[in-house]
């Protein structure tokens, strides 16, 4: 199975790690990774600010990457959730590249739910002996209804305890622009969010995507909490690296 | 907070609605006791709405059947009004049609002024804080009294409502003891019993009293020109059958085609509002008293209101915003408002469907226009909606309204040019990223930014925000591949069918 990799920009420029755990599981269970060289960004921060004709150009670049692959797999629910959600309507007028984008939407998928949708994965055979909080992000859960898929690859994991995140289905603050246009109400949310992180007493946080777990992992830092902040897919890689 | 109890220029930079929005988020965050009242209520009032969606069930289905009568009314508008009016005329009700708040506002004073009013009892309604209307009855000398509980104690505090449904949200115990041993003349301690006394003393005298009593409608039924009004006071129903006249003052939107469509919505609105299968009190009024009635009152007279909302009919993007049946669900969900309050929004209408209903109504987008920004658009509020009106993506769409009209900063919007320059093309945006690199170099102590300049000191104000690493990913791509040629690899085990 070809499998091409949306890393995201946010990955690529300041997580390439998770990029790697995601490349190195899809690796194991058979698929043929490759990593189109033309991708940038999906056009999500202007999207969401306004500038739609700039988004749109930014789009155009993500359908040129990838118009040619068989699956397109990305670490983030965000990235994903924009090309599901809203590529169709940036595209409204050019039906040449809607037709190009609703094609891509039906490949496109987010990691975890590419994971157990599509491989039908669940246990990943990985053994990771520590406290867990799981952070599951807005646009993973109501742009795309992935809910259940990290639950279920984490039940799996030997020795992983997860404890609940009280308020879990909260938006911790982020929202792209958001944090840094409305900083007041965005640092509200994300004080919210790490207090209770802090309190589950959790070693580590989990998350399916980098923009929501950089908000909450540099608020955790400026407050001097000792939780590791990781991915999905960098716990179940590194959980199954001595298999 | 309150608006009307500050006075001069800062005042009225504040009450701007964008303009001030900065300002008055500030205030609000470091207000602890509104902070924790709002967050108390909306909880209760979200994990309510959990519950009585869970016991109700099928609940997705209830919400489409919601969605569609809305969507079949506000497509068909011209027609169910037409029907509307026809019924209430036909039961000896009056239809006043009132295109601006203004021509809603003369009509209940030249209403008042006939009947030679001098106190109105009010039912609680958002429309007749839309049009301001308090304020203007006091210039004639008509005294409007709010007989809704919440709605009362903000009239003694001269503030607005900050919740759709619990105007004083906002308000912890304490303050209303305060506010009504003032009016009383009378010290009462900080107890729902001897306060909740009280307010009925005070308010049964107003019912008795009163020339007129004004509501709002919770659903106009055009089959029979019928004014639906739920209440868990009981206040709405002295309002509507004690005074010689009734006004009711509704939007032009707040239909439905018949008493079988009432139903879904009831069933929608109670449990999305408070929890509750239903309000402790549903009135059905069709015309004033008739004769052997033994109460009622003598006039009934019903003014529809437009005020900005036909603008919205035809609008691909923005007509499913009169869908709306104001149940607060949005509100109760939203993590911006949670935090803020609904003052902070400085509008009538707040949380999530303030803010999109706000600039629509006032046809206004560079100051109401601004409160699109305040939403994370993390899509509670869409999840919350019982007529599932997509409002994270109507919140966008008013941020692109806003560009369009050229109403961003001029620095936003070259910021949005370079983007798309970058981005646009991978050899410039492999060079942005080495940039990026090599100007975070002075800014980084133990590996992160503790204080960005620019736009970025919004991010760091609250967080550090991570250095970027020296390889990205693209250039660990090909060690990445040498690695993996290496090692083997398995097909999945239970390999699944594509998905369709």
């Amino acid at each position: 199975m070809k499998v091409s990799l949306f890393i995201t920009c946010l990955a690529d420029l300041m997580y390439p790690e998770v990029g790697e755990s995601v490349v190195r599981l899809l690796h194991r269970y058979g698929c043929e990774v490759d990593f189109p060289e033309l991708q940038t960004c999906c056009g999500q921060p202007a999207f969401n600010s306004g500038y739609q004709d700039e988004a749109r150009e930014v789009a155009r670049q993500w359908i040129r990457a990838f118009e040619h692959s068989d699956y397109v797999v990305s670490p983030s629910g965000s990235c994903t959730g924009m090309v599901h959600h809203y590529y169709p309507e940036l595209f409204r007028n050019e039906p040449e590249w809607k037709a190009k984008a609703e094609a891509l939407i039906k490949k496109t998928y987010e990691f975890s739910q590419f994971l157990v949708q599509v491989l039908g994965v669940t246990d990943v055979g990985a053994e990771f002996p520590h406290k867990v909080t799981y952070h599951p992000s807005c646009h993973a859960m109501r742009l795309l209804g992935v809910r259940n898929e990290p639950l279920q690859l984490m039940e799996k994991v030997k020795g992983l305890k997860l404890i609940d995140l009280p308020n879990r289905d909260e938006c911790c603050g982020f929202g792209g622009t958001f944090a840094v246009k409305m900083a007041d109400m965005s640092e509200a949310m994300v004080c919210e969010k790490a207090k209770n992180v802090a309190e589950t007493g959790a070693e580590v946080l989990v998350g399916t995507d980098m923009g929501c777990l950089m908000n909450i992992q540099g608020r955790l830092n400026k407050e001097g909490k000792p939780v590791r902040v990781m991915h999905l897919a960098q716990l179940l890689e590194e959980g199954g690296a001595n298999r | 907070m309150s608006h009307t109890a500050h006075h001069g220029a800062a005042t009225d930079e504040l009450a701007k609605i964008g303009s001030g929005l900065k300002k008055r988020t500030e205030l609000a965050l470091g207000d602890e006791f509104l902070r924790k009242a709002v967050a108390f209520t909306t909880n209760k009032l979200k994990t309510g709405r959990l519950k009585a969606m869970d016991d109700f069930g099928d609940w997705e289905t209830w919400r489409e059947r919601g969605r569609a009568i809305r969507e079949h009314v506000v497509s068909h508008l011209d027609y169910y009004l037409g029907q509307f009016a026809d019924n209430v005329a036909k039961a000896g009700g009056h239809v006043h049609f009132c295109q601006t708040g203004e021509d809603a506002v003369r009509t209940f004073l030249d209403i008042a002024r006939k009947a030679e009013a001098k106190l109105v009892a009010k039912g609680k309604s958002m429309v007749s804080e839309e049009i301001h209307l308090n304020e203007r009855l006091k210039e004639i000398g008509v005294e409007a009294v709010e007989t809704d509980l919440g709605e009362y104690i903000l009239q003694l505090a001269r503030e607005t409502p900050s919740h759709l449904i619990i105007p004083a949200i906002h308000k912890n115990k304490q303050q209303i003891a305060d506010l009504f041993s003032e009016e009383a003349g009378e010290t009462f301690p900080a107890e729902t019993k001897p306060l909740a006394d009280y307010a009925r003393r005070r308010l049964r005298n107003v019912f008795l009293e009163a020339d007129i009593g004004l509501t709002g409608c919770n659903f106009g039924i055009a089959e029979s020109g019928t004014i639906t009004l739920v209440s868990n006071e009981g206040n709405a129903r002295m309002v509507t059958t004690i005074p010689k006249i009734h006004v009711v003052v509704m939007g032009m939107e707040r239909l439905v085609p018949t008493f079988a469509d009432v139903e879904v919505m009831l069933n929608l609105l109670a449990r999305s509002a408070t929890g509750q299968k239903l309000t402790t009190y549903t009135s059905f009024i069709t015309g004033p008293r008739r004769e052997g009635d033994l109460d009622g009152p003598e006039e009934l007279h019903v003014l529809v209101l437009d005020n900005g909302r036909s603008a919205q009919l035809g609008d691909p993007q923005f007509q499913p915003v009169l869908h709306c049946i104001r149940c607060a669900a949005c509100l109760n969900v939203c993590p911006v408002y949670k935090h803020v309050g609904g003052h902070t929004y400085g509008s009538v209408y707040s949380g999530p469907i303030g803010a999109v209903l706000t600039p629509l109504l006032l046809q206004d987008y560079k100051e109401a226009g601004t409160l699109a920004y305040a939403s994370s658009l993390c899509g509670a509020c869409y999840e919350a909606c019982p007529v599932k009106i997509p409002l994270h993506d109507m919140l966008v769409q008013l941020r692109h309204r806003k560009v369009k009209l050229k109403l961003t900063p001029a620095a936003e919007r070259a910021a949005f040019k370079t983007y798309a320059t970058a981005f646009g093309n991978v050899k410039v945006y492999k060079m942005a990223s080495k940039a990026a690199y090599w100007l975070q170099q002075p800014l980084l102590r133990k590996g992160a930014i503790r204080r960005a300049p620019g736009p970025l000191a919004g991010w760091t104000q609250s967080r550090f925000l991570p250095m970027v690493p020296k390889r990205s990913f693209r250039e660990r791509w090909a060690d990445l591949q040498r690695e993996l040629a290496q090692k083997p690899s398995q097909p999945a085990g239970g390999k699944k069918e594509e998905r369709s």
